[in-house]
């Protein structure tokens, strides 16, 4: 039994969307410094769960505990609050804008008369770019629409992780990218993880999921099939809890799975 | 490099520091779907050299004044066009608007009724007005979803109608008020003139400077100074070379000046505020701006707001222009010589693109044609197919570099 609690939990969550139930009383948790993956079939109810969770439309039912505190998260700016940052699937970043705009959206650096402090922006973007080992950006001044994919995503991540964020939240970060350009954001999520973050990971490619992830949530239909220890599972494992919704086994630091 | 950010942002990212660089960085910005002001500063000289070489009249001090006069209400109605377009809108009752705002100062002024108000508060009421109508539309398209093409159409409707009763009884209204007058008829002394030339250069100047130096003190790349002191060095010759032509007449009009003023501060509101960051955000990619938790609705109800507010203003010179409204006050061409302004100086219609200033070369293109062509004796037709083929022009060029992008995969 690990006695901490978990840095973001879902208990009993729900959403619809009409009538198609997206996600019905699922569980979720994910610790400090753990890659925690989420997977599942296509519609299984994957992206609604993150979008939920960063506000951008809430859970129908359901509590979201944060540090094990009982949270609201009604809008993006809730979950920004929170430090939960999402790196969405459809990647969200202004093609019109420069890196440094983008990196800074929503949250520009300014003075009182609503000045932009351009240059303090800049270099902070020039900083966190370094850290994260991102090198291949020529000027933070390029519009983000003269970006390759792989770029375009390292931009993404980068701006997650920028805001001294908790939880970073990837929605299938490699699932546009050519083998060189995975391997770069499959080393940047492994660097976040050791870097002490909660890092959730959601992908179809099962490879780069035992590749990076610590544990594995299995999600079917918009509920939840078992929670998996990465060390202790097997892609067959996984492929037949993701098609046929069996859950062999139930384990994890927090047994999230067996409290359900 | 974006055009949301700031001249000498922009510049460091040409990376290569040689003026060839810079214009490798300007082929690169083209491809990214952002064609600029160098076609339509190109089609301007162009212009120019015909019209000289065809009437003697045309490139006079007198005709160059009543050209900046006849000009400036369209650009200030289409500043706030570049904003609507910004944002991947249309707003088509900026016609009927500006007519508004004319009726309203108007009005407000006339000693013969009981209203009679100063000519300063009689402006600030047609411009308040013009706001009040942008907020009205805008929350339509911004609340409700109502696509602003309708909205706006509905308004270009409506607002005819509410100018043909206002003034329906006595047909025109004349102006007397001095200080509205002023707005279209005031030409500064030479004196003055020259002093106004000064402080615009040099503000210009001042301003390019401060933003290298923030930079240098920042130790992040300035590109090549010598691109920021061709910039200073075009600005300072064009503001020096019309004060040089307009004091050969009247000396400068209190119009054309309204007009820089209003172009330097809807630019600095545009490039270096969050407010303007987040209009090209939104006209960018408005999902990512609402992810980024920008308030979309805020930011579409204040440039339909802006939308108004401008073209009342260009009303209340057109009016101050023609020294009254009569009925037929803001139709015509106006709604369409602004939004063309706006394209043909190289807004893009397809949202998050665009310069403040493209407002200006694009009315000084329309306006130039329509004199140049008047002088001529040509038929207003020849004057509405010219003006249409350069819009044409204009908005293919816009699209093909857009379509390039998309080719891209981007
Ligand atoms: N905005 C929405 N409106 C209606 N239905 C939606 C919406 N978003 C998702 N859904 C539905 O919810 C289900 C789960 O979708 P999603 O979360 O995108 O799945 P995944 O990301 O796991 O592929 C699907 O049936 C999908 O059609
Ligand atoms: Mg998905």
């Amino acid at each position: 039994m690990n006695e901490t609690s978990p840095t973001l939990q879902l208990r009993g969550v729900s959403k619809a969307f009409g009538s198609v139930q997206a996600l019905q009383d699922v569980d979720f948790e994910v610790r400090d410094g753990e890659v925690m993956a989420l997977v599942g079939d296509n519609g299984a109810g994957k992206s609604t769960l993150i979008k939920s969770i960063a506000g951008i439309h809430p859970f129908d039912s359901g509590e979201v505990l944060f540090d094990g505190k009982p949270v609201q998260i009604h809008g993006p700016k809730d979950a920004a609050r929170l430090g939960i940052e999402v790196v969405y699937q459809d990647l969200a970043l202004c093609d019109n804008l420069d890196v440094v705009q983008n990196m800074y959206l929503g949250r520009e650096a300014h003075d009182v008369i609503f000045r932009l402090k351009e240059t303090e922006m800049e270099r902070r973007t020039a900083e966190t770019l370094q850290t994260l080992a991102v090198t291949t950006i020529r000027s933070t001044r390029q519009t983000v629409a003269t970006l390759s994919g792989g770029q375009r995503q390292s931009v993404a991540v980068a701006r997650a992780v920028m805001w001294n964020s908790r939880v970073v939240i990837l929605d299938e970060p490699t699932a546009a990218l050519g083998v060189a350009q995975t391997r770069q954001v499959l080393d940047l999520v492994k660097r976040l993880g050791q870097q002490g973050l909660a890092v959730v990971l959601i992908s179809h490619n099962l490879y780069d999921v035992f590749e990076v992830a610590d544990r594995i949530t299995v999600l079917r239909l918009g509920r939840v099939v078992g929670v998996f220890e990465t060390a202790q599972t097997n892609q067959q494992e996984i492929v037949s809890a993701i098609t046929a919704g069996k859950a062999t086994k139930i384990s994890g630091p927090g047994d999230a799975g067996v409290e359900a | 490099m974006s055009v949301a950010a700031p001249p000498e942002a922009q510049l460091a990212a040409t990376g290569d520091v040689t003026v060839l660089g810079a214009a490798r960085a300007y082929l690169e910005k083209v491809r990214a779907g952002d064609v600029g002001s160098l076609p339509v500063v190109f089609g301007m000289v162009i212009i120019t050299i015909v019209f000289t070489a065809k009437v003697s009249v045309f490139f006079t001090a007198v005709n160059f004044n009543n050209l900046i006069v006849q000009m400036a209400p369209i650009a200030l109605i289409a500043i706030g066009v570049v904003f609507v377009l910004l944002l991947g809108e249309i707003d088509l009752s900026i016609g009927f608007v500006s007519g508004l705002g004319g009726v309203a100062v108007a009005w407000f002024q006339d000693p013969g009724t009981g209203h009679h108000v100063p000519g300063g508060v009689a402006i600030a009421l047609a411009i308040g007005l013009g706001a009040l109508i942008g907020l009205f539309q805008g929350s339509f398209v911004a609340l409700v979803g109502v696509p602003s093409f309708v909205v706006t159409l509905a308004g270009l409707l409506a607002w005819q109608g509410v100018i043909i009763k206002w003034i329906g009884s006595q047909a025109t209204i004349g102006i007397q008020d001095k200080y509205v007058n002023d707005m279209a008829n005031y030409f500064f002394t030479r004196t003055a003139s020259w002093v106004i030339a000064a402080v615009i250069s040099l503000g210009f100047a001042l301003t390019t400077f401060a933003g290298l130096m923030a930079r240098r003190r920042a130790q992040l790349p300035i590109g090549n100074p010598a691109l920021s002191a061709i910039r200073v060095g075009f600005v300072t010759a064009v503001t020096f070379g019309v004060t040089a032509i307009s004091n050969h007449d009247r000396g400068l009009s209190l119009a054309g000046l309204i007009v820089v003023a209003m172009l330097a501060f809807w630019t600095f509101v545009a490039r270096r505020t969050t407010f303007g960051r987040h209009v090209y955000a939104v006209g960018g990619n408005a999902e990512a701006a609402r992810r980024a938790g920008i308030s979309v609705p805020f930011i579409r109800i204040a440039v339909f707001m802006i939308s108004g507010a401008m073209a009342a203003l260009g009303g209340v010179l057109f009016a101050a222009r023609l020294g009254g409204v009569d009925l037929s006050v803001g139709g015509g061409s106006t709604l369409l010589d602004a939004i063309a302004a706006a394209v043909i100086g190289g807004t893009s219609l397809f949202g998050g693109r665009g310069r403040v200033v493209a407002a200006l070369l694009g009315a000084l293109v329309i306006r130039t044609i329509a004199n140049g062509l008047g002088l001529i004796g040509s038929s207003s037709a020849t004057e509405f197919v010219i003006t249409g083929a350069i819009l044409l022009a204009a908005v293919t060029l816009d699209t093909i570099s857009r379509r390039r992008l998309e080719r891209s995969g981007r």
